[in-house]
């Protein structure tokens, strides 16, 4: 029993990264319906650039703040540099352009940074909590991280329902061309999108890199379970992205707990696979309700 | 015609692609007035509205909007301008509540005046106000032409482009479309650029009808006339 709530909150904890890195996913696929292969690598170079400012300054929570500033940026950056030369063009461009940039990026981390292993400091303490003298199996750590996640997507949501700026993205979402004749500037809109994006790849970054070390690659297995969180979710769907992330982030932490921590890669494969299999929409498509 | 046009093209030249669909088309609709665009399938009077609304990009022509030209400007930037277009069919965002359909048309205005906006709307269309937490994609043809038409008023533009709005309505629902429009133009001092299919309708409201034929104005009149000129209806209107 005490196993299997340890497995499960630290599965809780996990998830929210994964949620976090589908949650970015579906800001952009909403919008400019383009997968973002790069999102990871981006992550990831905001990621080095809050541990430089961490060196330098000793600060955490300096570093912390200016790789979410540098994700906001990085984002609407590529966006308007790169992504909108694309995004008019066949689907498949934008495929390929986002896996050069995932290419680029690493590779530039590499040159600049080189391509070592380096510790990333937590946020908070990394030592088990326990409830009386039960352990409970997560960390302080743990905590901010599900908290950080959940107070995003909290955010982003009622930033969604409630202001002018989120019902703009919303109509840019679901119908760009009458948000356009509604005089929606949909180009701001898109860029805005991709900087959100930036932003909460980088707060994933900032939050899973003290458990696998800082490399250029560091962010790839993340990237791959955040985007078949995004498919659980269906990609449409900002709640869908986040349930998928728990969903994903609980069943692997049994996985590993239960069966091996060598099958959660495979696991997390294999469910992306069977997901696309069985319902390729996703288990929260909204799309169904689009076939006018 | 003694009022100076609100809107008018001059000359405009526009097509897709390797096909040009307008030859040169001049109109002008006066200020507070209707203006019906008729003519036959494939006479270009979508486009013509789309190349106004800046969707379609002229190759040439001027496009003057009290006298601004407001040719090869984006569709967003037309509307800030102050015309509002209403596309044919599928204008609604289904996935948005009749409330933030109305509220992300009135987004054009001064933050303090949307909440006012939004309450004039409401009260001149009751079905919409109790229909105001439902998604937009529940209402039926009519409904919806009615959530569109309010949403384009939010912006309070100055000039209203309409593209078949009857399209696929009953006849009773197409009455209350044209009398709403027509309301529009006496209460408010609307100009309205309205085309349509349906001529008979059309001309029962407008001021001023213009004909198109293959991309070219082929005849341009005062409604009463064009509906009384038997031998231009047999050849373009059909009726």
């Amino acid at each position: 029993m005490q196993e299997f709530v340890e497995f499960t909150l630290g599965g809780v904890s996990t998830g929210m990264i994964y949620a976090a890195i589908a949650l970015s996913l579906v800001l952009i696929w909403r919008g400019t319906r383009i997968l973002n292969y790069s999102q990871g690598g981006m992550a990831m170079f905001t990621a080095y650039i809050a541990l430089i400012v961490i060196n330098h300054t000793g600060n955490y929570w300096l570093g912390f703040a200016v790789a979410l500033a540098s994700g906001l940026v990085l984002g609407a950056v590529l966006e308007r540099t790169v992504i909108r030369q694309v995004a008019s063009k066949a689907p498949m461009n934008a495929v390929i352009v986002t896996i050069g940039l995932l290419i680029f990026l690493e590779g530039l981390a590499g040159i600049i940074y080189g391509g070592s292993f380096r510790s990333f400091p937590p946020a908070f303490s990394i030592g088990g909590l326990s409830l009386g003298s039960i352990a409970l199996g997560i960390t302080r750590n743990d905590l901010f991280t599900a908290a950080a996640v959940l107070a995003a997507a909290i955010v982003l949501g009622l930033v969604f329902r409630f202001t002018s700026v989120g019902l703009r993205m919303r109509a840019t979402a679901f119908n760009s061309s009458v948000a356009r004749l509604l005089g929606v500037r949909v180009g701001r809109v898109l860029t805005l999108g991709w900087a959100l994006a930036g932003l909460l790849g980088a707060l994933a970054g900032m939050l899973v890199t003290p458990t696998t070390f800082l490399y250029p690659n560091s962010m790839d297995a993340i990237f791959v379970l955040g985007f078949t969180a995004a498919v659980i979710g269906g990609l449409e769907s900002p709640v869908g992205a986040v349930v998928g992330g728990l969903i994903l982030g609980v069943v692997l932490s049994y996985v590993g707990g239960y069966l091996g921590s060598q099958l959660v890669d495979i696991f997390g494969l294999a469910a992306l696979v069977v997901v696309l299999m069985v319902r390729p929409s996703g288990l929260f498509s909204t799309t169904a309700t689009r076939q006018v | 015609m003694s009022k100076a046009a609100a809107l008018a093209t001059d000359d405009v030249v526009a097509g897709y692609g390797g096909v040009e669909v307008l030859h040169g088309v001049s109109i002008s609709a006066a200020a507070a007035t209707i203006t019906t665009v008729l003519g036959a399938n494939g006479a270009g009077k979508t486009t013509l509205l789309r190349t106004i609304g800046g969707i379609v990009r002229p190759r040439s022509g001027r496009i003057l909007l009290d006298g601004v030209d407001l040719a090869r400007r984006r569709p967003e930037d037309v509307a800030r301008a102050g015309v509002a277009h209403v596309p044919e069919g599928q204008g609604v965002i289904i996935e948005l509540t009749v409330e933030e359909n109305l509220r992300l048309g009135g987004l054009l205005r001064p933050g303090g005046e949307r909440a006012a906006a939004l309450a004039d709307a409401y009260q001149r269309f009751g079905m919409l106000a109790d229909r105001r937490r439902r998604a937009a994609g529940t209402l039926s043809g009519g409904e919806r032409q009615i959530l569109v038409i309010a949403r384009a008023l939010m912006s309070a533009p100055r000039v209203l482009l309409l593209d078949e709005p009857s399209l696929g309505l009953a006849p009773k629902i197409v009455a209350q479309v044209m009398d709403l429009i027509r309301q529009l133009r006496d209460d408010a001092g609307l100009t309205v650029v309205l085309v349509e299919q349906n001529a008979r309708s059309a001309l029962a409201i407008a001021n001023r009808g213009i004909v198109l034929n293959v991309g070219k104005v082929v005849a341009e009149d005062d409604g009463a006339a064009l509906a009384a000129d038997v031998g231009l209806r047999r050849h373009y209107l059909g009726f």
